[in-house]
């Protein structure tokens, strides 16, 4: 018993020596946190999507402590919440959340478009798009094996007859899937957006049309009847300015005259005007 | 003098602890890739090889051998430069926060750095005084630098070269640590022909 205390008593002594030493060293030698950042921290939703611009939850907060000026909306996924969390702590004026909802811009799934061959390989979307830019006829579009479904925070991504879908209800607006994506299909848009073009193909009209029965032909029709001069056919595929579309007279024209129906209305404002609603 | 001459530099080139006998390698290979980097990853090795030596010889001295407590080293020695480690951090966090922000994660590491370990017990096993213990442990962190300041000269130049898919990372770095270590096989002998005793 004696050799056991004799060996044990001298090392719990130099223990609690040495704990001693750090507990008043690191009363002494504390450093002043900005006691703004964990308050700050606390409401970010710590999703590290990187939307805000900075490198993480952490670098955000950090900026807005240590930079004056930084805007409190720039959370997306927060959204206006968040923001109003924020613009109280820093004691500046609330302002409003531009929600953004992703958009896939293909929607050719196995009804429109056909296969080149049978993928056995590995199942993720840049190692498909090796293989003569995917399995589907058109090259341009959803390779469907859902490299996005894998990064979405929320889940909000699905594959739906070989094409990503998003639920812009589920959707928080992080880009991460648009980093993602290889063919780069995804953006995002302002969830106050009804109208979005489901195609990113840019061969010319011919081709497209074998391709994909979605598919945008570039024939120009919705530039002629866009009556703001919002849609431009660039490379072969209609494009939108959404700045213009407010403006708009005659709205969803465009969609109603799409030749193949590759401009789509769509109601994009999911949960954020629930949220609003909600306040 | 003669003798405390010879520990100091055969600690730095002879038995250099990174490149002749392989303690340390962790930081070696994680802090080398910029040269401030390494440089303060090494002052901050110099400074607890020191502070350890320091702390643990006495303890070892007067306090473990008299009591035939020797079987405690191993367990005593990295309590107490744990506790050091720790120290040195809280102390780098409020006076050089630049440092201990590129330190980063390797600041801790010193913790369970066996360079640290092995330079304390080394000095214990050598019988040394307590003065050749603190110069052998000068001598080491010495060493511990020269070798990270090479080694990320080399990193830098591997950097910039053309260098295989395959080989590019970690393959290339050890390859590279394992030539420069055989380039410090040229010294032995040197210090013995230099200071005949």
């Amino acid at each position: 018993m004696n050799e056991i205390l004799t060996a044990v008593i001298p090392v719990v002594i130099i223990g609690i020596i040495c704990g001693a030493v750090l507990v008043i060293a690191s009363k002494l030698m504390a450093v002043k946190e900005d006691e703004r950042f964990p308050k700050i921290r606390e409401c970010l939703p710590g999703a590290n999507c990187g939307a805000c611009g900075f490198a993480g939850c952490d670098g955000y907060a950090k900026a807005l402590c240590e930079k004056e000026g930084t805007a409190t909306n720039l959370c997306v996924p927060g959204a206006d919440a968040v923001s109003k969390q924020l613009s109280e702590i820093m004691g500046v004026e609330f302002e409003d959340v531009i929600e953004q909802v992703a958009v896939v811009h293909c929607v050719g799934d196995c009804h429109k478009t056909q296969d080149k061959y049978d993928y056995a390989g590995i199942q993720t979307c840049s190692a498909a798009k090796l293989l003569y830019g995917g399995k589907g006829s058109c090259t341009y579009g959803c390779l469907g094996l859902g490299e996005c479904v894998s990064v979405c925070p929320k889940n909000a991504i699905s594959i739906v007859d070989g094409v990503a879908r998003v639920n812009s209800r589920e959707c928080i607006g992080c880009g991460l899937c648009t980093k993602t994506c290889p063919q780069k299909l995804i953006t995002l848009v302002a969830d106050v957006e009804k109208v979005v073009v489901t195609c990113s193909n840019k061969d010319k009209g011919a081709v497209t049309r074998k391709v994909c029965t979605n598919g945008c032909i570039g024939c120009k029709k919705c530039e002629r009847v866009c009556p703001s001069g919002a849609i431009k056919v660039i490379d072969n595929c209609a494009v939108i300015d959404y700045s213009k579309c407010p403006d708009c007279e005659d709205f969803g024209v465009c969609a109603k005259n799409c030749t193949t129906g590759c401009i789509m209305l769509s109601d994009l404002s999911g949960l954020h005007r629930f949220k609003k609603e909600e306040k | 003098m003669t003798k405390l001459v010879v520990i100091l530099l055969s600690a730095v080139f002879i038995n250099n602890y990174v490149l002749s006998r392989f303690l340390g390698i962790c930081p070696f290979l994680g802090v080398s890739k910029k040269l401030d980097s390494a440089t303060g990853m090494s002052l901050a090795v110099i400074f607890v090889m020191l502070m350890a030596t320091a702390a643990t010889y006495p303890i070892q001295i007067y306090l473990l051998d008299p009591n035939g407590l020797g079987y405690l080293q191993t367990i005593v020695f990295i309590l107490v430069i744990a506790a050091l480690v720790q120290l040195v951090e809280i102390v780098l966090k409020r006076y050089l926060p630049s440092l201990h922000k590129s330190l980063g994660v390797y600041l801790p590491l010193i913790t369970t750095n066996c360079a640290v370990l092995g330079v304390t017990i080394l000095n214990i096993d050598e019988g040394y005084t307590f003065v050749e213990a603190m110069v052998n442990s000068l001598g080491s962190g010495l060493g511990f630098f020269l070798a990270m300041v090479m080694f990320s000269g080399v990193r830098s130049t591997i950097e910039g070269s053309d260098i295989p898919e395959s080989f590019k990372g970690l393959p290339v770095t050890l390859t590279a640590a394992a030539i420069t270590s055989l380039s410090f096989l040229g010294f032995s002998g040197v210090i013995e022909n230099l200071f005949p005793m």
